[in-house]
C-alpha cells in the first residue's frame, strides 16, 4: 500500500462546493471576560487557514473551542455539511467526540503518552475509536512514519526522542484518525530554533497534499509561504482577513501594521 | 532458636490469615480509592462533598475506634434485621475496617497520583475522540501508578500491621494467635517477639517487590 491510498489525498476539487469547514459566531467568555466574541470563519476543502495575533487575542482559544478542549458559550459549526450547535449541553458527548474524531489537533507541546512507544502512541486512536485491528493500525502508522521521516523510531519512547522529533510523531498520531481537518496549535514555539524546520517541512508538505488546515502560529514567513489566507484576532474578533499578499504587503488595520512591524524579525526568517 | 512450645502451627494460622485479611483489603481498598479520587474530581458538587466528608471523617479517627464501630454497628444492623443477635463475622468485618481506611488515604495518593499525569496527554486523548473510560484506561490508569506506587507502598505496610488492631474484635490472626500463645505458656517475650518477625519478613518482602514494581513503572522515562 502506498502513503497515498493508506492516508487519503485532499486536493480541492472545482466541484466541491460545500466548505469543509464553516464557523459562525463561536463565542467564548470565562467569566465576565469574553475572549472570543463572535469568530466566523469559511475553509474550503485543501484551504490553508493562518491564524495570527498577539497572546490574548484569542486565536489558540479559537482552536481549543472548535473541539471542546474549552467549553464554548456558543456559536455553530459545519464540518462537511454535518452541524454541531456549539454549546455544552446541547452537543452531547457522542457528539462532541465525532467531532473531534474529524478535527486533527497537533499541540504546541506535542502531549505524547510517555508511556507508550512511537507506534503505539500513533495506533492507539484508530484501534479505540475508529474500531480498526491492531494490524491495520500498525499498517497505517508505519506508512505515517516514513511520512515524517521517523521509521526507524517505531519503538522508541517520547522521552528518547528530540522536541521536532516529538512533534513529527505527533502528526502522524494526529493524521493517523484520518482527519478531514488539522488544527496546528503554535506547533513549533516550543521547539529549540534549530529544530523548526523540519516541523515545518512536514506541515508543508501536508499543505501541499492539499489538506484543510487553520494554522495559529508565530512564524510569520511561514504563514506568508504556506497560507491561501490569513486572519488576524484581536481581542477575540476578526481584525483583518485577506490573502498572504495584501495581509503582509498592505494591511489596513493599524494594530495589524503594529502587530507586523513587531514580528519584522520573524517575517524575514 | 525460639521454643513454640507447640504453638508454631498457631502461628503459622494466624500468620496466613493476617496476610488474607491484608490482601483482601488491598484489593478491596484499591478500588475504592480509586472510586474516591474519581468522585474527588467529579463534576458534581455532590459527588466531590461525599468523597470529602468521607476522607476526612476517616483520616481524622483512630483506626481503633473506626474497627470498633463498624464492627457494633454492623452487629447492631445484623441484629435488627433478623430480629435476633447475631455477631458479625470477624473476618468480614475486619476486612470491612481496613478496606474503609485504606480506601480514604488511598483516594488521597490516587488524586495526588492523576494530577501528576500530564494534563496535555489528557487532553491530546480527548481531542483524538477516545471516551472518558478508553482515557482512563490507555492514558490516566497505567501513568498514575508510578505516582502512586510509593505512597501504596507505605498504605500497604500501614494495612500489613494495622490487621493486629482487628484482633480486638476476635479476628484469629498473628496478633491473636501470639497474645493467646503469650497466656497459656506465659512467655509473652517469646511470642510477641515471633509475632513481630513474621510481620518483618511480611513487610521486608514487600518492600522488595515495591522497589521491583516502581522499577518497572518507570519503564519509558528517562531518569537523570
Amino acid at each position: 500500500m502506498t502513503i497515498q491510498q493508506s492516508v487519503g489525498v485532499f486536493r480541492a476539487t472545482a466541484d466541491d462546493v460545500q466548505p469543509a469547514l464553516r464557523v459562525i459566531e463561536l463565542k467564548k467568555q470565562f467569566g465576565p471576560v469574553e475572549v472570543l466574541r463572535g469568530v466566523s470563519l469559511t475553509a474550503r476543502r485543501g484551504d490553508v487557514i493562518s491564524i495570527l495575533g498577539s497572546s490574548g487575542s484569542g486565536k489558540s482559544t479559537f482552536l481549543r473551542c472548535l473541539n471542546f478542549l474549552e467549553a464554548p458559550t456558543d456559536g455553530e459549526v459545519w464540518v462537511s455539511g454535518r452541524h454541531v450547535r456549539m454549546r455544552e449541553g446541547v452537543a452531547g458527548q457522542r457528539e462532541i467526540n465525532a467531532l473531534r474524531a474529524r478535527l486533527g489537533m497537533v499541540f504546541q507541546t506535542f502531549n505524547l503518552w510517555s508511556h507508550k512507544t512511537v507506534l503505539d502512541n500513533i495506533i492507539e486512536a484508530p484501534v479505540h475509536v475508529l474500531g480498526l485491528s491492531r494490524g491495520e493500525a500498525i499498517e497505517r502508522a508505519e506508512a505515517l512514519l516514513v511520512k515524517v521521516g521517523l521509521a526507524d523510531r517505531r519503538n522508541a519512547y517520547p522521552s528518547h526522542l528530540s522536541g521536532g522529533q516529538q512533534q513529527r510523531i505527533a502528526i502522524a498520531r494526529t493524521l493517523a484518525m484520518e482527519p478531514e481537518i488539522l488544527l496546528f496549535d503554535e506547533p513549533t514555539s516550543a521547539l529549540d530554533p534549530e529544530l523548526v524546520g523540519e516541523v515545518l517541512k512536514v506541515i508543508r508538505a501536508l499543505a501541499e497534499e492539499g489538506r484543510t488546515m487553520l494554522v495559529v502560529t508565530h512564524e510569520l514567513g511561514f504563514a506568508r509561504q504556506v497560507s491561501d489566507r490569513i486572519m488576524f484576532l484581536h481581542q477575540g474578533q476578526v481584525e483583518e482577513e485577506g490573502s498572504p499578499d495584501t495581509v503582509f504587503e498592505d494591511p489596513s488595520s493599524p494594530r495589524l501594521r503594529q502587530f507586523l512591524a513587531s514580528h519584522v524579525g520573524a517575517l524575514r526568517s | 532458636m525460639m521454643n513454640m512450645q507447640g504453638f508454631a502451627d498457631q502461628i503459622a494460622i494466624g500468620a496466613v490469615t493476617t496476610l488474607q485479611t491484608a490482601a483482601a483489603s488491598l484489593v478491596l481498598g484499591i478500588g475504592l480509592g480509586l472510586c474516591g479520587a474519581a468522585a474527588k474530581r467529579a463534576s458534581s458538587r455532590a459527588t466531590r462533598s461525599v468523597a470529602g466528608a468521607y476522607t476526612t471523617i476517616v483520616r481524622g479517627v483512630p483506626e481503633l475506634l473506626i474497627i470498633l464501630i463498624l464492627y457494633f454497628a454492623g452487629t447492631a444492623a445484623l441484629s435488627a434485621l433478623f430480629g435476633r443477635y447475631l455477631e458479625v463475622d470477624a473476618f468480614a468485618a475486619g476486612v470491612f475496617a481496613l478496606t474503609i481506611v485504606f480506601g480514604a488515604y488511598a483516594t488521597e495518593v490516587f488524586r495526588a497520583a492523576i494530577q501528576a499525569v500530564p494534563a496535555g496527554q489528557i487532553e491530546a486523548a480527548r481531542a483524538l475522540g477516545l471516551s472518558r473510560i478508553s482515557i482512563w484506561r490507555l492514558v490516566i490508569l497505567p501513568q498514575m501508578w508510578r505516582y502512586a506506587l510509593p505512597g501504596l507502598g507505605n498504605l500497604w505496610l500501614t494495612l500489613l500491621k494495622d490487621t493486629a488492631l482487628i484482633s480486638v474484635v476476635g479476628l484469629d490472626d498473628l496478633m491473636r494467635k501470639a497474645s493467646v500463645a503469650a497466656g497459656v505458656t506465659h512467655d509473652p517475650l517469646t511470642f510477641y517477639s515471633a509475632a513481630a518477625l513474621v510481620y518483618l519478613l511480611f513487610t521486608s518482602i514487600s518492600l522488595v517487590a515495591l522497589a521491583a514494581l516502581e522499577r518497572r513503572s518507570y519503564r519509558g522515562i528517562r531518569t537523570a
